[in-house]
């Protein structure tokens, strides 16, 4: 047999196609078709993308599954809100505080002083760090402590979904500092740059989209690379690869922080969006939703997750206009479904009953039709 | 005390025990594997057979004893650093990625690309391709590769985790039941195989087929209720009247 | 901070607290007494048991109308009938549940704990739909009502004393249940060899499906004794489940009485810290730690070391 055959590709022609018609929809027809106000909700779904990428990964490829990829969204979020509320807060545009200067909530709870963990974030450089660093850095200490203790599967689940309850919690009761439960609103400007207006959302989600592609490709890198099939063979047989020389729990330590960067970058681009952020993304529910996006999407699937979390909410944001009662039933449902009669989601769908309908209606081949898609 | 560093032995193993909530499965356990020797263990079940691999690998922390290899103290060890130091290990049951090709079963086991960066950037270069497919041809999956691992037969799967190990060219390969479940044709085949591959280097075997411990061990050491009941070569163990009481007398 | 109360009533402020947080204690043994038995004996993470709960206070709350409109003579007596009522309604919900779900998901945990939270998310809207969104409370009986003056500072509630003494014996007819009984040794020899049990000719499909019942029934009796001190709303089982989780893995699952000393330790460090801090702040307190030990000791609290 000729070895030569089995050198790697990073993309397959099959995998450009898929990201072309992508590229296409996200850069091409959604901006065509829709009004600028549609625009920016679709463009906030997308920054949920972020997360379900993360998550395909993480639980789909390495069987890790985080209930509580919120936090990571929500401390990226947050990163990036302190710095615009902090320009939101101005001496000009506080004068009628009692402490000008000083974010709005910070006044009304009688704080007369900036706190000395805010202070860095009037740096935009510093912050752009921050938005990164400080969900990848909490990861990391959740990741050390609970793979190098092997702690996986259940407890790994309970146990990120309680920090997310403590975080929100904590967000909620320290009002003084975080905003409570309202978050930090009322943003405005990003270096003088008025981000509420229809020209700078539009420019906003073409570079929404832009990171989203960048983390789609790094997230591509990563599942074809050796260390991607390790995560399918860690999932599978921990203590093989153990015992074949592998530190198994850096490399779950490694594509959890991975996870919590990608997510990190959604929730800094769904504050620049929304122009908000609240402890309301950072939770139990918004944190186990985005695992349903993912699972929409087929759990293997990094461009599924894009399609999954696209499809999910445009269905919730046009079920909970019209009928909210069949909404959370709905959503109900999705959860049974996805997990009893569709665990490889929509992905699955599509290469088990789409493509090969499609090959042989394309190729009307029949070496078409017999091809298999050969294992990795 | 253990004297670590004597060159006559590649494994050294003494008064290994191990207990689990007072029940003690390895008892007082001592044994030493030479160069290049085949050793095989033997015993009933639950005579500790497998705890003894499960406790040099790293897989079971000791109690107490020591276990060196090449002058290394195993006991103080992670898993990935023994697997580093040289000692390979195939599990009872045959462990294979089911969800991934026999070459890339056999490329996560190539000794390159251990550390998580090396994982990422690592290529498969000619070098890669050519050994994976020498050892493909030695377990007689030379033809397979493409193949996913989850469609090959039980036999052919115990062979791959073999391969697996083969790749790694450890000094000491340890293996837990390697003809278990497989027909006659293919013991035959893997009495060939381990008897090519034993050659240069030393193995510990766990057997219960006799016909095939005859065939391939060197000495072998016989286990019961966690302690050496019996050691020496096949009809020394064969003959010992205490090994025919532990197995026939009741 | 302790300067400001002299000595008695900073001791009636332990006691009151102390007390305050022995009905915590209580509310925690009865709903984690369920998943004990779920989770801990057949691995199944059921994030709709905060919802069976509720399902027990509902049955509760329409029992108690029912009782008030058509034989309010009987009045007094009605929460022992609506808590056997709650145990069955919430078993037959188990046994469905387990039936149409869990029973085909045994060996895909992370897959059970979707599926049973989609489960949650139905079972709230039903509750919306059916009692309203607006939080719902029972009539307590005349007998509840009150309470004990031990000294002239230090006061207890009865309906606290009866939830306490509910949660005693709950608990025991769990242990008897599980460590006495024929069908509790069945359970435990699932767990530990379902094979092996499989083999020996216990009917592990049929074990499996009243043991979640059990459980589930559990959690309902649970939700019936909850409407006693506090009010009922569709999404009320939610905000309970991950404080019930951490109860019982913070035991270490599997141990009954580490799940009972695992609930005593987590509700009185939060209602003691309550005092002095705020009640979002003892929370937050009081988790933390709870995932640190855990971190530091995942197999909990109770735990047996066994060969793998």
């Amino acid at each position: 047999m000729n070895t030569t055959s089995f050198k790697q590709s990073f993309l397959t022609p099959r995998d450009m196609i898929g990201y072309a018609l992508l590229a296409a929809v996200i850069f091409v027809i959604f901006p065509l078709l829709l009004e600028p106000f549609r625009l920016n909700l679709f463009g906030k779904y997308l920054t949920y993308a972020f997360v379900a990428v993360g998550l395909v990964l993480c639980w789909g490829v390495g069987g890790i599954l985080s209930l509580g990829q919120g936090v990571f969204f929500g401390l990226g979020g947050y990163c990036m809100a302190m710095f615009l509320k902090l320009e939101a807060s101005s001496p000009e545009n506080t004068a009628i505080q009692s402490t000008p200067g000083i974010p709005d909530f910070m006044d009304w709870n009688q704080l007369s002083a900036l706190p000395w963990w805010w202070e860095p974030f009037s740096s935009f450089g510093f912050t752009l760090f921050a938005v990164i660093a400080v969900p990848v850095a909490f990861s990391y200490i959740i990741g050390v402590a609970m793979f190098r203790r092997r702690v996986g599967g259940v407890y790994f689940a309970i146990i990120t979904q309680a920090i997310a309850a403590i975080l929100t919690i904590l967000i909620i009761g320290q009002q003084g500092f975080t905003g409570g439960v309202n978050g930090i609103t009322d943003l405005r400007t990003l270096h003088g740059w008025d981000i509420r207006t229809d020209s700078a959302k539009t420019l906003l989600y073409f570079v929404n989209g832009t990171l989203l592609f960048a983390v789609l490709l790094a997230a591509q890198f990563v599942r074809r690379s050796k260390l991607g099939r390790l995560l399918i063979a860690m999932r599978d047989q921990e203590d093989r690869v153990r015992f074949s020389g592998y530190d198994v729990a850096n490399f779950k330590i490694f594509v959890f922080c991975l996870g919590a960067a990608f997510a990190a970058i959604g929730g800094a681009m769904f504050t620049l969006q929304v122009g908000f952020m609240s402890p309301s993304f950072v939770g139990i529910v918004p944190s186990i939703e985005m695992v349903i996006f993912a699972a929409v999407g087929g759990r293997l699937s990094i461009l599924g997750a894009v399609w999954g979390t696209l499809l999910v909410n445009w269905a919730k944001t046009t079920l909970s206009e019209s009928f909210p009662e069949l909404w959370l039933l709905g959503l109900g449902a999705l959860f049974i479904a996805v997990v009893m009669a569709f665990p490889n989601g929509l992905a699955g769908v599509w290469a088990e009953q789409v493509e090969p309908r499609l090959m042989k209606l394309l190729r009307r081949d029949s070496k078409a039709a017999a091809q298999t898609t050969p294992a990795e | 005390m253990l004297d670590v560093t004597n060159p006559n032995y590649v494994l050294m193993v003494e008064g290994l025990t191990v207990s689990f909530d007072g029940f003690k499965a390895v008892n007082d356990l001592s044994f030493y594997v030479e160069p290049n020797e085949c050793r095989v263990i033997i015993g009933p079940n639950g005579a500790g057979k497998t705890t003894v691999l499960d406790l040099i690998c790293g897989r079971t922390k000791a109690t107490s004893g020591n276990v060196a290899f090449k002058g290394q103290d195993l006991l103080k060890m992670r898993e990935d650093q023994i697997v580093h130091a040289g000692v390979g290990r195939k599990f009872q049951t045959p462990s294979v990625y089911e969800d991934l090709s026999v070459f890339a079963n056999l490329e996560l086991s190539f000794p390159k690309g251990h550390g998580v960066f090396g994982a990422l950037f690592f290529k498969r270069d000619a070098e890669v391709r050519e050994r994976i497919q020498e050892i493909a041809e030695m377990i007689f999956l030379g033809d397979q590769l493409t193949q996913k691992a989850a469609f090959l037969s039980h036999g052919q799967k115990q062979w791959l985790e073999i391969g697996m190990l083969l790749i790694q060219d450890p000094e000491l390969l340890m293996l837990d039941e390697p003809v278990a479940g497989m027909s006659v044709a293919e013991r035959k085949k893997t009495a060939e195989l381990l008897n090519r591959i034993i050659a240069d280097r030393s193995v510990i075997v766990i057997e219960h087929d006799m016909g095939f411990v005859a065939d391939i061990a060197t000495r072998v050491t016989v286990l019961h209720q966690g302690k050496v009941l019996s050691e020496g070569s096949m009809d020394h163990v064969q003959n010992d009247p205490k090994v025919v009481e532990v197995y026939l007398g009741h | 901070m302790f300067s400001d109360y002299t000595a008695s009533e900073l001791g009636a402020i332990f006691a009151m607290q102390g007390f305050a947080g022995l009905i915590l204690f209580s509310v925690f043994v009865l709903m984690a007494l369920g998943l004990a038995i779920i989770f801990g004996q057949m691995g199944v993470i059921n994030m709709a048991h905060g919802e069976f709960m509720i399902l027990g206070a509902y049955v509760t709350y329409l029992l108690s109308n029912f009782f008030a409109d058509y034989i309010p003579a009987l009045f007094s007596m009605y929460f022992f009938l609506a808590m056997l009522c709650a145990f069955v309604a919430s078993g037959a919900l188990g046994l469905l549940v387990e039936w149409a779900l869990i029973r085909h998901l045994y060996k895909r945990p992370l897959d059970t704990l979707l599926a049973t939270w989609g489960l949650s998310l139905i079972l709230q809207q039903i509750y919306r739909s059916v009692f309203g969104a607006r939080e719902v409370g029972v009539t307590i009986p005349d007998w509840m009502m009150g309470s004990l003056p031990l000294t002239d500072m230090i006061e207890i509630p009865i309906n606290g004393i009866f939830v306490m003494v509910l949660a005693v014996s709950i608990s025991i007819a769990v242990y008897v249940m599980m460590y006495r009984s024929r069908w509790g040794q069945q359970v435990r020899a699932i767990n530990n060899n379902r094979q092996m049990a499989d083999a020996v000719g216990i009917n592990t499909a049929w074990t499996d499906r009243m043991t979640f019942a059990i459980g589930c029934g559990v959690a309902g009796v649970a939700g019936s004794a909850f409407t006693m001190i506090g009010s009922t709303g569709p999404t009320a089982g939610q905000q309970y489940i991950v404080d019930t989780f951490l109860v019982v893995v913070f035991g270490g699952a599997g141990s009954l009485l580490g799940t009972i000393a695992s609930a005593f330790s987590i509700s009185q460090a939060q209602s003691i810290m309550e005092f002095f801090l705020s009640g979002s702040m003892a929370k937050v307190l009081t988790l933390l730690t709870v995932v640190c030990i855990l971190m530091l000791r995942p197999q909990g609290l109770f735990t047996l070391k066994l060969r793998k």
